[in-house]
């Protein structure tokens, strides 16, 4: 087989991705892992794909890094004078109203799937999906990026209204850690912000610290632990 | 109470010495030449109400209509020069249409009330327009509650409980201000303002006039609309009784 595993590094980065949002009784939850690749090769193994607009909503993005990237700064740009002029925070709808707008009139240059989520007083925790082709649909929950794929059924079993926050939390974690499992486009970490009357909340899962599912194997920092463990034998345990 | 600017009245863009915009105070004048417009928040919704006065016996009854919805959530009752108050309400539908294309959710009432004000403001700031010759009381009903704007000639807008202008202002601001808005309700306060405009109608010097009232409240599903006919014809009888009563001592 004749393939360059190399990718030109300088090749435009996508997000392979796996993002989440769900609302719980209180706020909402967004989650992501931490993949940017080019081609076969990982660009960012740490990256941040949750990014804030404003004080009370953030963003999951996917799909091209450069897109979302910019879409983002324009609807915070928007958000920011928005702010300034009505002399309150802006609502989560209108964040998600001037993120699809940009996505829908650029159909044809962009390529990037976003989840709008956040907190406001007049209607608590929402998330917003927002697909490539600049739909807009106010959900539950939303699942995007290419490790989304592996979620469906899961969801459809274990999606409850009305969660806790800590079940939440949990529900999120353990979808993106699966995905990350079967989709070779998602990796690395999982972050997740968690939104409410209170505030935002980061938090942190490493890849090694996440739970093993089906046939995979314990993350090994390095070789050289194996040969510094009492039985030397590779691929021992 | 009025004063003649000579000299410093021929242009919007000029001040008198001492510091006033004389062709603004004209336009003004004109608002306060007109039917008397008033309007009330009471605890559940905005109730606006128009003294229309009838040029002609040959017009038809209701035409020539002063209040206008400007959105599904807010109306405007017009005084002044009609064609001028056809402006800012036209001005105002419009900002409150991009606004819901912009933004996705229903103007909110304050936004809209400092649009229409930065509006009528502008056209008091270059000598090739001229000022509005007409003022209006806003009313809505948005995701903060009821709230009743008023925009003057000047652009000046301000957040009211009861607000009136035109030929009976003053009298009407008095009996506003005996009413116990915040616990009465709008279909209460429509019965109140009625006997307000009937009060403060001059029979000597107008001739006859149409009531035109509308309401945006809970009882109309925060929309705004005429005021049912039911209802406003039983505000009539009781406006005109109340004043046989006042007579009658």
């Amino acid at each position: 087989m004749d393939h360059d595993a190399t990718a030109d590094v300088n090749a435009p980065h996508s997000m392979g991705t796996t993002i989440i949002g769900v609302t719980y009784n209180g706020g909402v939850i967004l989650g992501a892992d931490s993949r940017t690749s080019t081609g076969l090769y990982v660009a960012n193994r740490a990256s941040d794909k949750i990014t804030q607009l404003t004080d009370n909503v953030y963003i999951c993005r996917s799909g091209s890094a450069a897109d979302s990237q910019i879409v983002s700064d324009y609807v915070r740009y928007f958000l920011h004078q928005h702010t300034i002029q009505l002399g309150q925070p802006a609502t989560v709808k209108v964040a998600a109203n001037l993120v699809r707008l940009l996505s829908y009139s650029n159909k044809n240059m962009l390529q990037t799937g976003i989840i709008v989520g956040g907190w406001d007083k007049y209607e608590g925790g929402k998330i917003y999906g927002i697909p490539l082709g600049g739909t807009i649909l106010e959900q539950p929950f939303a699942i995007g990026g290419s490790g989304s794929s592996y979620l469906y059924g899961f969801f459809d079993q274990a999606w409850k209204e009305g969660m806790t926050q800590e079940e939440a939390e949990q529900l999120v974690v353990k979808a993106v850690s699966l995905a990350i499992a079967r989709d070779g486009a998602s990796g690395g970490v999982v972050r997740t912000v968690t939104i409410n009357s209170e505030g935002v909340t980061r938090k942190f899962y490493p890849g090694d610290q996440l739970a093993l599912w089906h046939e995979e194997v314990e993350a090994h920092n390095s070789l050289l632990d194996i040969l510094n463990a009492s039985n030397p034998e590779p691929m021992s345990t | 109470m009025s004063s003649i600017g000579t000299g410093y009245d021929l242009s919007v863009t000029t001040f008198s010495p001492d510091g006033r915009v004389f062709q603004i105070e004209y336009a003004a004048k004109a608002v306060d030449n007109s039917g008397t417009v008033v309007g009330i928040k009471c605890k559940d919704g905005i109730v606006i109400v128009i003294e229309k006065l009838i040029a002609s016996k040959m017009m038809l009854p209701g035409s020539n209509r002063r209040i206008h919805s400007v959105h599904r959530h807010s109306g405007m009752g017009v005084a002044g020069l009609a064609a001028d108050g056809r402006q800012i309400v036209a001005r105002a539908k419009s900002e409150a249409h991009n606004y819901e294309n912009t933004y996705g959710e229903p103007i909110p009432i304050k936004e809209l009330a400092d649009r229409v004000a930065s509006y009528v403001h502008l056209c008091t700031l270059y000598w090739w327009l001229r000022p509005f010759g007409s003022g209006v009381i806003l009313g809505g009903y948005d995701r903060d509650g009821p709230q009743l704007y008023m925009v003057e000639p000047s652009g000046v807008s301000y957040r009211y409980f009861g607000a009136a202008i035109g030929k009976g202002r003053q009298a009407a601001k008095t009996e506003i201000e005996k009413l116990k808005l915040s616990e009465m309700t709008c279909r209460q306060g429509v019965i109140e303002v009625a006997k307000i405009i009937y009060g403060v109608h001059d029979e000597a010097k107008d001739k006859t006039f149409e009531l035109e009232m509308s309401w945006v409240c809970d009882e109309s599903n925060r929309q705004h609309q005429k005021v049912p006919e039911a209802l406003l014809e039983e505000a009539k009888e009781a406006a005109k009784t109340a004043l046989e009563e006042m007579d009658a001592d």
